[in-house]
């Protein structure tokens, strides 16, 4: 088969595979939700204070939940053996690797943009940031999901590798969180936010390009 | 500059010498610490090919 | 290889070798120490005693002579890090993998010096421990950075496999670094109002300057020293079933 088709495919087995545990899939979700509520439970419920820092407890919880997703990027086809096969293939496995973080993406991380709008609502966001969060979100989880595949690569084949994946990916995630929680920031007070979107968007052009040729790389070292 | 103007850093003296202690500490375990390790394990290692040439 | 001289690329072939990789070293080491221990002493003699005090900030500007020069070799020693495991990835070269795991601890201790020194100097200025100022918050994500290095490292029991993971995390790292660095001085450009650790600095004439040179020069040496102190011990563990380290213990 052409590269294209074997794309698309891997893309496919991965989507089936997701749907056949439909359960699993509302874990970030839910666990976004939760840490999201845990915010106004630690610093008081005063509305002022949330609308101030909603967009910063938004952004660092859907990273939290990207994060914690990851685990299940790589591992059930490190576990049964298939992961080794994708690497065997005649295709370049980079791309192969990018079709399987595309399906993981919208998997994982596409739920989150859809259960924002409820969350801003509970911490009183204007609705000019809100349409700016739905635009950070989209752009930045993809990096997410992008950046996080090269440390589950890393650590994919590890005992305990999740306790060390948190260190590896979220230093490489705080310019995301930056220049999105500062757009949504910037939107509410009315301001412009035309260049950290693009910035966001530059990132995103950045990762998808770079990202999946370590991840390859390090899966190749952890499956050896 | 006397002794006691010298360690007494105009006021700030905690601050000066409290940086460059710490900083001496952190370098010389840096640099004696794989030292200790090496001969450590160059003197296990002698003990566990003697072991093994008794066998 | 035409712009290499044929002795500096034999030395290299050479040192590529583990035993006279380790030979050398033990010869080399204690020079270094010698040329270190001139310049720290110059440096901290320029510095502590003949440099006059700043007139904003009295004697504790005295710290700049520590957190300055470990700032940049906290950055430095990460480029040489992904530099060899870069080497050592491509050309698989059992020494490369070595100077890049032995750079990390000395590259994380020299981030936790700078760290430290950099509270110390900005507690009497500015009234607290930390201060969320770029460079600071840009130090702290560098220690996490080395700390995921070394954990990654230590996690992994096979050393060749493990080597590979953290040259690419290396590499990984540096392509990142500057997105890092200079986000979060953006980031502290909208928060904090004037950059703190620009008016740290103080307004440099060369009495104050030059020691601060030396001791750049004097770190980097120190760097080199430990690397190599770290990449010995690294050396002999891996490579203990060998003839030259089992004749190492036979000469003892």
């Amino acid at each position: 088969m052409s590269l294209w088709q074997a794309f698309i495919a891997i893309i496919q087995r991965d989507l089936i595979l997701a749907f056949r545990r439909r359960a699993e899939m509302l874990n970030p979700i839910l666990f976004f939700i939760i840490v999201v509520t845990l915010f106004p439970l630690g610093v008081g419920a005063q509305p002022q204070l949330l609308q101030t820092i909603a967009p910063g407890i938004i952004w660092v919880s859907a990273l939290l939940a990207a994060m914690l997703s990851l685990d299940g990027l790589f591992r059930s086809d490190f576990d049964d053996g298939s992961l080794e096969q994708i690497l065997l293939s005649p295709h370049p496995t980079s791309i192969l690797i990018l079709g399987k973080i595309i399906a993981h993406w919208l998997v994982t991380g596409l739920p989150l943009i859809l259960v924002a709008p409820l969350l801003a609502e509970f911490l009183g966001m204007h609705s000019d940031a809100l349409i700016v969060l739905l635009k950070t979100l989209l752009l930045g989880t993809p990096v997410l999901s992008l950046v996080g595949a090269i440390g589950v690569a890393l650590t994919v084949g590890l005992r305990r590798g999740g306790m060390i994946l948190s260190l590896l990916v979220l230093p490489l995630y705080v310019p995301v969180l930056i220049f999105a929680s500062n757009a949504v920031e910037m939107a509410s007070g009315g301001l412009p936010v035309d260049a950290q979107i693009n910035i966001l968007l530059a990132m995103l052009c950045l990762a998808l390009v770079l990202a999946p040729l370590p991840a390859s790389a390090a899966l190749k070292m952890s499956a050896s | 500059m006397n002794w006691q103007e010298f360690f007494a850093m105009g006021g700030y003296a905690f601050y000066v010498w409290m940086s460059y202690g710490i900083t001496v500490i952190v370098m010389l375990v840096i640099v004696v610490m794989p030292i200790v390790q090496r001969k450590q394990f160059l003197r296990q290692q002698l003990l566990r090919l003697k072991r093994q040439e008794k066998i | 290889m035409f712009l290499i001289p044929k002795p500096v690329g034999k030395f290299f072939h050479r040192m590529a070798s583990p035993p006279h990789f380790y030979d050398f070293t033990s010869r080399l080491i204690p020079w270094l120490s010698w040329i270190f221990l001139f310049l720290v002493v110059a440096g901290l003699y320029g510095g502590l005693v003949l440099a006059p005090a700043d007139y904003q900030q009295g004697d504790s500007f005295r710290i700049m002579y520590i957190h300055v020069p470990s700032a940049w070799m906290s950055m430095f020693v990460y480029v040489m890090m992904a530099v060899a495991g870069g080497i050592g990835l491509v050309w698989r070269l059992k020494l490369a993998e070595i100077v890049a795991i032995s750079s990390a601890s000395v590259g994380a201790g020299f981030t936790f010096i700078a760290l430290v020194t950099g509270s110390l100097w900005g507690k009497p200025m500015w009234g607290t421990w930390w201060v969320w100022d770029a460079r600071l918050t840009s130090e702290l994500i560098l220690l996490f950075l080395y700390l995921g290095v070394i954990g990654l490292y230590g996690a992994i029991d096979d050393k060749r496999t493990a080597s590979r993971a953290v040259a690419i995390l290396a590499l990984v790292g540096v392509v990142n670094i500057p997105i890092i660095h200079y986000s979060v001085v953006w980031w502290n450009t909208l928060h904090q109002g004037p950059i703190i650790s620009d008016e740290l600095r103080p307004t440099v004439h060369i009495s104050m300057l030059w020691p601060l040179l030396v001791m750049a020069g004097a770190f980097k040496i120190y760097y080199v020293i430990a690397m190599l102190q770290r990449a010995r011990a690294e050396l002999v563990v891996r490579e203990r079933n060998s003839q030259w380290v089992k004749a190492l213990l036979e000469s003892k």
